[in-house]
């Protein structure tokens, strides 16, 4: 059992995660241009931007992860903290 | 036999439990929660009413309208679920945990009066340690014992409460009551703990990551979600509910970002879908109600799903940490397929069930004019997708070969898992019956062009910022660590904060009794400096002697008393 008779499996080879990826990248951007064709109902006024959901997606998220970031620095302690 | 409360075969299953060998008592397991939904579906109807005298009480031990019908259906499948899950288990207290935690949860919701509820509010909490403590270990069995603070901490106040409302109204009838009062607040809050209100929530983040692997899932399904039902009647439409609403979808996400342990994760984020419920019942119009209790419905088979993928790997490596987790779906695929569905219907991806009833929140939201709470709830949609949709499968099953090979869980927990993920893409693709059982009338479709486009911008758009985070090194690595929350002031600040002040006490007392000794010591040493500390009686005598003159004295005194006044006997 040693680790060259393990089966190669989906993911160890790195041009199948370049494909996925790259499939991921042609439907976020095929979603961004459908936007401009499609008329989207608008319940308010920031909805008007064109791809407004996408960009807000995306900006939350990162600020999500940057502001969680600067969380750890406040709240985050060693694993044993509490048995102490 | 209508009149028959619907949670009797999980208590009489409870009773059979310990008697039963292991085959028979699997197979009971199963039955329960079977005869149960057969028995509400059959019997039990809108109007369904039945009370039972006590004292001078008349206790309303089944009142069924389509609240509490569509609460019934949804415990009965989620304790279906949880059993097959745990069928592997042979631990009776568990399994007698199980039931009674179930049956529990349909006397709660079919509880017509507050003394009622608060039986079985205070089950709920009993019953449901049980899934800690079965953990065995030493910090299990301490989490339990604050988890079990804090439910019972909510009985109480639901208690004083309805003993209030008691006395004010002259009435037991748990029906909308509003925030009226010292009553309204105190069943407000009882309400509240249980639904893990921010700074109430502590128990839940505290304690479900210490339970059992299947005991998890059975904690995400009844407790908040009896608390949601209980919200939903008795303060619908409460605006303060929004904002604590949107403050729980908000602020747990980004604890679920950088916390490592997975089940954690879930628990954070289990408090994120609670407060679109919450903000839906404090939105309080027909849509947001039925929003808040179909998600509810939706959630309750997802967060268990989710659970139940954790809880396979819990197993199978015996820690759910990600940091040292990944490459798991080599040898669960099958695991792995499921966590997915799971992660795709918390995450509300259009034909999963996420998407067919947050959006009625979100769309409630709008038609009442919440814009900036709106986009709060936008961008915890967004968080959702990143720690739930994501980071889980993501750290768990693929990331960096952790070397790890475990195999498949049992097949009961599979079977579990496939079927709960099945009942995500029925809700999902199928959300007419889901929305034939809601309780309030309304007209509303999720599917329409706008929506699905708008929601798939905005989780591919996510799912981008994480490809992008990590690409860019930026995203926060997987740690071991501690992150400091709510429950940090009961058990780092408040200790310490008693510690201090016994030990300030201890000072005082000390500096307080040495002040005094001096003080004594001068007045003694001048007294003795004065003329009158010749005379021999002021000398300091032992206490003793003083005692024994004393009693003397009284003793003479007696003795005079009776000579003097006695009657002369005849």
């Amino acid at each position: 059992m040693s680790d060259t008779t393990e089966k190669k499996h989906l993911f160890d080879n790195p041009r199948n995660v370049d494909r996925l990826l790259r499939g991921f990248y042609v439907i976020c951007i095929l979603l961004v241009i459908v936007d401009f064709f499609v008329h989207r109902h608008i319940y308010m006024a920031w909805e008007n931007l064109p791809a407004f959901f996408a960009l807000y997606g995306f900006v939350a998220c990162v600020l999500l992860v940057l502001l969680a970031k600067l969380l750890r620095k406040v709240v985050m302690r060693k694993e044993d903290y509490y048995d102490e | 036999m209508s009149e028959l409360p619907p949670f009797l075969p999980f208590f009489l299953a409870a009773l059979l439990v310990p008697v039963t060998p292991a085959l028979i008592r699997n197979i009971l397991l199963l039955a329960t929660p079977m005869v149960a939904i057969l028995h509400i579906v059959l019997n039990i109807h809108t109007g369904t009413h039945a009370t039972w005298s006590i004292l001078d009480f008349e206790l309303v031990y089944l009142r069924a309208d389509k609240l509490s019908l569509l609460f019934a259906y949804l415990f009965c499948l989620a304790s279906f679920l949880s059993t097959i899950y745990a069928l592997h288990v042979r631990d009776r207290t568990q399994q007698i945990a199980g039931l009674i935690y179930a049956g529990s949860a349909l006397g709660a919701v079919f509880a017509g009066d507050f003394l009622t509820l608060f039986i079985f509010w205070e089950l709920l909490a009993i019953s449901s340690v049980f899934f800690i403590w079965a953990r065995g270990t030493e910090r299990a069995v301490k989490a339990g014992m604050r988890y079990l603070i804090f439910q019972v901490l909510s009985g109480v106040l639901l208690l004083a409460g309805a003993l209030i409302h008691y006395r004010t109204s002259g009435s037991l009838i748990f029906d909308h009551m509003g925030l009226q009062g010292l009553a309204g607040w105190l069943i407000f809050i009882a309400f509240g703990i249980k639904s893990a209100f921010p700074f109430l929530h502590g128990w839940l983040t505290d304690g479900y990551p210490e339970a059992t692997p299947t005991g998890t899932v059975f904690l995400s399904a009844f407790t908040t979600k009896v608390a949601v039902y209980a919200l939903a009647r008795g303060f619908a439409g409460e605006e303060i509910l929004v904002y604590i609403g949107v403050t729980m979808a908000c602020f747990p996400i980004f604890y679920a970002v950088i916390e490592n342990d997975l089940r954690k994760v879930l628990s954070y984020s289990l408090i994120n879908q609670v407060g679109f419920m919450v903000t839906g019942i404090g939105i309080g119009t027909a849509l947001s109600l039925n929003g808040a209790v179909a998600h509810a419905f939706s959630d309750v088979i997802f967060k268990g799903l989710l659970f139940m993928s954790m809880g396979a790997v819990l197993f199978r490596v015996g820690h759910v940490n990600g940091s040292d987790l990944g490459g798991l779906y080599k040898t669960m695929p099958k695991t792995t397929a499921l966590c997915i569905i799971g992660a795709m219907s918390i995450s509300a991806f259009p034909l999963f069930s996420g998407f067919v009833s947050k959006s009625m929140v979100m769309a409630a939201m709008l038609q009442e004019n919440y814009d900036y709470l709106w986009l709060f709830m936008l961008f915890a949609s967004a968080g959702v997708f990143h720690h739930a949709g994501i980071k889980i499968p993501y750290f768990a099953f693929f990331a960096h070969d952790s070397g790890l090979r475990p195999q498949e869980p049992p097949v009961n927990m599979l079977i579990a898992m496939g079927l709960a993920a099945a009942a995500c893409l029925m809700i999902g693709s199928q959300p007419q019956y889901l929305y034939a059982l809601l309780p309030w009338e309304v007209d509303y479709w999720p599917y329409d062009l706008t929506h699905v486009l708008t929601q798939l911008q905005l989780l591919f758009f996510s799912a981008l910022a994480f490809v992008w985070l990590n690409k860019q090194g930026l995203y926060p690595p997987e740690l071991h660590s501690v992150n400091l929350d709510a429950e940090w002031i009961y058990r780092r600040l408040m200790p310490a904060g008693v510690h201090r002040g016994l030990l300030a006490l201890r000072q005082a007392k000390s500096a307080l009794s040495a002040t005094a000794k001096a003080s004594m010591e001068t007045i003694r040493h001048s007294f003795s400096q004065s003329a009158m500390a010749k005379n021999h009686l002021s000398e300091s005598w032992p206490t003793g002697s003083m005692v024994f003159w004393i009693s003397i004295t009284l003793a003479a005194y007696l003795l005079v008393d009776i000579t003097l006044y006695s009657e002369p006997l005849e």
